[in-house]
């Protein structure tokens, strides 16, 4: 079963893990995140990949809504935020201009808006349901996915409401699904050093606990390649794997790679091609519960997700159109691509292109399949 | 898929491939075993931890052509207002800058220009050569080469020998697009054919002149092309020995007339570099393109074959003209080999080591 190209890789047991479908240990995830045989691991993660989607590549036609990079915090790794709103480039919405911005989005097809922001000092919590409600009532066939669990945290310090009531008046308001961000690394060594400000790993897991216990469905992200190490990233992705095991509410699993210009880690410079790689495969083999493994090509590069939809993942992500936090930390990839053109991409990597919304459900489109 | 197991198992054993057994290897094989075996190859003929690269400019000495290929975006005819041509003064300049940076060589290439005869080109080599002796001119393409010795009515080989008396080292692989006639009639009717662009490359050898080979791929070809070009710079090498490294890119047809052409991205580069690595079984060098393919796919072929991390270039004008490249320099280019587990080693174009 285990191809003679790989006879003689270090990792050979863990493909065997791989073949018959065995749970990794911690040990075994560090063990392939430092082996040197990317080609053995791709073809792991590339069978488990295969054996859940078979040759499907997953897209989705959404828009990013960065309503505001007005933030508290001072992030080292960030690039995006200004503290006050008289810094240069700095900005904030109001609900009227959001939905002038979505506007020429009406009725396109679109599936879903991904709305995330600083986390701004002075917006009342009523902006928030506002504009959730108005998005909702303008664009009621597109899925809000909005806020991360440091937003949403924030949120309950800022109303004194409980995460519970906070989640449900947002999910009142339209919220239908959460994104993977702020989870950085878990590890409190790493949030002391990079971001010491935002809420720790345990908010961060309860605000995602308790928005699965609510029937919302959630992303979670791991940002790679600044300081932590790799028993660090083992550590991030099991402690997901456990909340999995407990709520089944994680949608995807989304390995973010640093980008080093313009903030205050820049001289740590970016993480390889290879690393890149290596992060979702090792996310693939390790998430035995996690139905989708996302090479979010915005943060990539589209080579690279391309890519990586044979080392472990199924979906590039949407159309995209407008981002700002990953451009201004010097990402060159284009702020959106063509539904076409994101086709063209994963034909290439011999992947069938399926068209999803925001869950994960395949979108019948009434074009015949090329 | 009989064919496949076997192409397989004889890559395995480092056995040279068939045509057939090359191009399914590139059809029906899987990635990650074709990047294995390419590695595997590679450190059989490497077996250093070391990736090599060279710090050296291109200079594109003019952009006047008279050849019109479909798939360049950087020839201006003669006449046109963006026309140009250095000036002894100008290239100067540009090699002074290659040497403030610790470089070896310059990568001299240019259009066809109608109307410069084979003396200017002597004059150019002399001047560079007495100026800068450090410098290996590794420069003129094939086409090039071929042009002069049509506008002169000169032999192949007399052109390249008044070249390397006036100061041309290597012959650089350029213009080789396909290697396939068929293919060549479709992007660049008036270049250069398959048949003249080896005998430039033998004559070269001939006089005792090394030249790398390279592939522009993800146009006009099918797999099988691709093959057919693999299977004629592998005879060639047979016969000479003369290259010292394979080089291939992926076609950027943003603005070109080929620009309705699906542009590539990174999945068939990494599979055709790897199949390259295994089918040149004779040349001993493979060349990452970050160029076109960016650092960050590079560093991933680090692990599919490749060796070598190319140059510096400094300036890249004709791959650039048709659409966005990248960039690297020789922090950037050492600090990739490093985070991917290898020894960075500054070579010149021989890949013999050079102080950095």
């Amino acid at each position: 079963m285990i191809p003679a190209a790989f006879g003689t890789s270090g990792i050979r047991d863990l493909l065997d893990k791989a073949v018959a479908g065995e749970r990794l240990s911690a040990e075994d995830g560090v063990r392939l995140f430092e082996s040197d045989d990317l080609a053995a691991l791709g073809w792991a993660a590339n069978l488990v990949r295969e054996r859940r989607h078979g040759d499907v590549a997953y897209y989705l036609k959404n828009r990013h809504i960065n309503y505001s990079n007005i933030c508290k915090y001072d992030c080292m790794f960030c690039s995006f935020y200004r503290s006050t709103a008289e810094e240069e480039g700095a900005w904030e919405w109001s609900v009227d201009q959001v939905l002038e911005h979505v506007a020429p989005y009406k009725d396109s097809g679109l599936r879903e808006f991904h709305i995330v922001g600083g986390v701004h000092p002075d917006l009342p919590f009523s902006y928030y349901t506002d504009m959730l409600a108005a998005l909702k009532r303008e664009h009621p066939g597109v899925a809000l996915k909005a806020f991360t669990a440091i937003e949403i945290a924030y949120f309950a310090e800022l109303t004194s409401m409980s995460l519970r009531e906070v989640l449900e008046a947002l999910q009142e308001a339209g919220l239908d699904m959460i994104p993977g961000g702020g989870a950085e690394v878990f590890a409190d060594r790493v949030r002391y050093k990079v971001c010491r400000e935002k809420a720790d790993a345990d908010r961060w897991f309860e605000v995602h606990e308790t928005a699965h216990a609510l029937g919302i469905p959630t992303n979670a992200t791991l940002l790679y390649g600044h300081i932590e190490t790799v028993a660090e990233r083992v550590d991030h992705i099991l402690r997901l794997r456990d909340l999995q095991d407990r709520t089944r509410g994680l949608k995807s699993y989304v390995p973010l790679a640093f980008h080093p210009d313009n903030n205050r880690l820049e001289k740590l410079g970016a993480p390889t091609g290879a690393d890149a790689l290596r992060n979702v495969a090792v996310g693939r083999l390790l998430l035995d519960n996690v139905d989708h493994i996302k090479a979010y090509w915005i943060m990539l590069g589209i080579k690279v997700a391309q890519l990586a939809l044979a080392w472990g993942a199924d979906d590039l992500d949407g159309t995209v159109t407008w981002e700002r936090i990953y451009h201004m930390a010097g990402a060159e990839t284009p702020e959106g691509m063509t539904e076409e053109r994101l086709q063209q991409v994963i034909r290439e990597a011999a992947r069938i292109p399926v068209e999803r919304d925001a869950f994960y459900n395949v979108v019948e489109s009434e074009a015949v399949p090329a | 898929m009989e064919v496949l197991e076997r192409a397989y198992e004889k890559a395995a054993a480092h056995e040279r491939l068939t045509c057939d057994e090359g191009t399914a290897l590139l059809e029906h094989g899987d990635t990650h075993i074709l990047a294995a075996l390419a590695h595997q190859r590679r450190l059989r003929l490497h077996p250093e931890p070391v990736v090599t690269y060279i710090v050296e400019r291109n200079i594109n000495y003019t952009n006047s052509c008279v050849t019109y290929c479909r798939f360049c975006a950087f020839y201006r005819r003669p006449g046109h207002a963006e026309e140009y041509v250095l000036s002894h003064a100008q290239l100067g300049k540009k090699i002074e800058d290659v040497l403030r940076h610790g470089g070896v060589q310059i990568l001299l290439q240019g259009g066809h220009h109608p109307g410069l005869p084979l003396s200017w080109y002597e004059e150019m080599l002399r001047f560079i050569r007495s100026n800068y002796p450090t410098i290996n001119v590794h420069g003129f393409s094939a086409p090039e080469i071929e042009h002069i010795a049509g506008l002169e009515e000169m032999p192949v080989r007399e052109v390249l020998a008044r070249l390397r008396e006036a100061g041309m080292g290597t012959l650089p692989g350029g213009g080789a697009e396909i290697l396939v006639d068929r293919v060549r009639d479709i992007l660049a009717p008036l270049k250069t054919s398959s048949d003249s662009w080896i005998d430039v490359h033998r004559q070269a050898h001939g006089l005792g002149m090394r030249s790398t080979a390279t592939m522009m791929f993800g146009h006009a070809e099918t797999l099988a092309e691709r093959v057919e070009h693999l299977e004629r710079v592998r005879r060639l090498q047979e016969e000479t020995g003369g290259f010292t490294a394979f080089i291939l890119w992926t076609f950027q047809p943003e603005n070109t007339a080929l620009r309705s052409y699906e542009k590539l991205e990174s999945h068939q580069y990494l599979r055709t570099a790897a199949v390259s690595r295994l089918y040149l079984d004779n040349v001993a060098n493979l060349q990452a393109s970050w160029v076109t393919q960016g650092p960050r796919v590079a560093e991933i072929s680090l692990r599919a074959g490749v060796n070598d991390m190319g140059s510096t270039m400094f300036e890249e004008n004709v791959v650039s003209a048709a659409g966005p490249t990248y960039r690297m320099n020789a922090e950037q280019i050492e600090r990739s080999i490093r985070l991917c587990g290898f020894q960075p080693r500054r070579r010149n174009v021989y890949y013999e080591e050079v102080a950095a």
